[in-house]
């Protein structure tokens, strides 16, 4: 019978992992991982000569730069954001390094699918943007923010508790639930056919048709990583603009 | 007859609660998938729309879907979440 062999995993059995050494998981270990290889690949850049054509390591460094200034930074905050590519760039390459082990095979897990990194990145971009609406608007930032300018009188309380809610908590708590939900369910699809394809070939059966349709998960298996690469990428793309929106609306008010 | 009698007499306390948990997990994802299924639905819609229509505005159109998309689908994420915290 196919529905005793295959059992789905306890939720912890696929996102927990063994210490490799006290207080140092699979998870950290990516996620230093991540951050050391980012960094890296724009030492390595930074060496070669700028003068002459770029290519190899230099080319991917600059076309993720150009990438960021132009797709995210421009589109957002315009040229007075140009000065936050640094920190942009930073975010989406260390989301985005740790996204993509979900896919790797051996590594097959996303280190944003538990909770910690994408609470304390976010946690980091609610800092900075309340920072830089402090900077550029003094205390008034937290009653335009409560109340945008052009509210009826009438209407204060109403929209107040609703900006209030929506800039102070669900921010970072949607910001938050975006990367991690969307790793979360990655890595769970990819669990489920990759079981279903192994009850499948391993059940005991006098049903002869049985053993060769596991191919149907085996191609959902292989479209769903093809898919994850995709999901790595725009999640990655999604955190960082977002971030950018957020700290734009702080720095300019009327937009 | 006489089977199912049995059956129900076999069920516990806490095979009730686990059914009733698990209707209500696949109850949670299924119903927070379908009103961002509309909107994005509605949403990219609307953007090929304005791409085809004004080519030139292609990037700006791509950037604010983006954002749009990010927005709706939290709320299908939320509730996956759910349905992990409920039926898991």
């Amino acid at each position: 019978m196919l529905a005793d062999s295959f059992k789905f995993p306890l939720i912890n059995s696929i996102l927990r992992w063994k210490d490799l050494f006290p207080t140092f998981n699979k998870i950290a270990l990516i996620a230093v991982a991540a951050a050391l290889i980012g960094i890296l690949v724009f030492l390595l850049a930074v060496r070669k000569d700028p003068k002459v054509a770029p290519k190899g390591v230099r080319n991917l460094a600059e076309s993720t730069v150009e990438f960021i200034e132009e797709g995210i930074v421009m589109q957002t905050m315009g040229k007075d954001g140009l000065g936050w590519t640094p920190f942009l760039l930073s975010l989406f390459i260390f989301v985005y390094l740790c996204n993509l082990p979900g896919i790797i095979p051996i590594l097959q897990m996303p280190a944003t699918a538990r909770m910690a990194i994408p609470l304390f990145l976010s946690l980091l971009v609610w800092i900075v943007y309340m920072g830089v609406g402090f900077k550029h608007q003094g205390i008034k930032y937290l009653t335009n923010t409560i109340w945008p300018p052009g509210v009826p009188t009438a209407l204060k309380p109403l929209v107040g508790v609703i900006e209030l809610i929506s800039n102070y908590f669900v921010r970072p708590f949607s910001l938050t639930v975006r990367l991690f939900a969307n790793m979360l369910a990655g890595h769970i699809l990819l669990v489920t056919f990759s079981l279903l394809t192994h009850s499948l070939v391993t059940a005991q059966t006098k049903q002869f048709m049985l053993k060769p349709m596991a191919i149907l998960p085996m191609f959902m298996l292989i479209f769903l990583t093809a898919f994850e690469v995709l999901v790595a990428l725009l999640q990655a793309y999604i955190f960082t603009i977002l971030t950018a929106v957020y700290i734009g609306s702080s720095a300019h008010p009327e937009h | 007859m006489e089977a199912i009698s049995h059956l129900v007499a076999q069920t516990t306390a806490d095979d009730a609660k686990a059914a009733n948990a698990a209707i209500g997990a696949g109850f949670a994802y299924g119903l927070a998938a379908i009103g961002p299924g509309i909107g994005i639905g509605y949403l990219v819609g609307k953007s090929v729309e304005a791409m085809a229509r004004q080519p030139e505005a292609a990037g700006m159109v791509r950037t604010t879907m983006f954002l749009g998309i990010a927005f709706t689908e939290a709320l299908a994420l939320i509730g996956f979440v759910v349905f992990i915290l409920i039926g898991l």
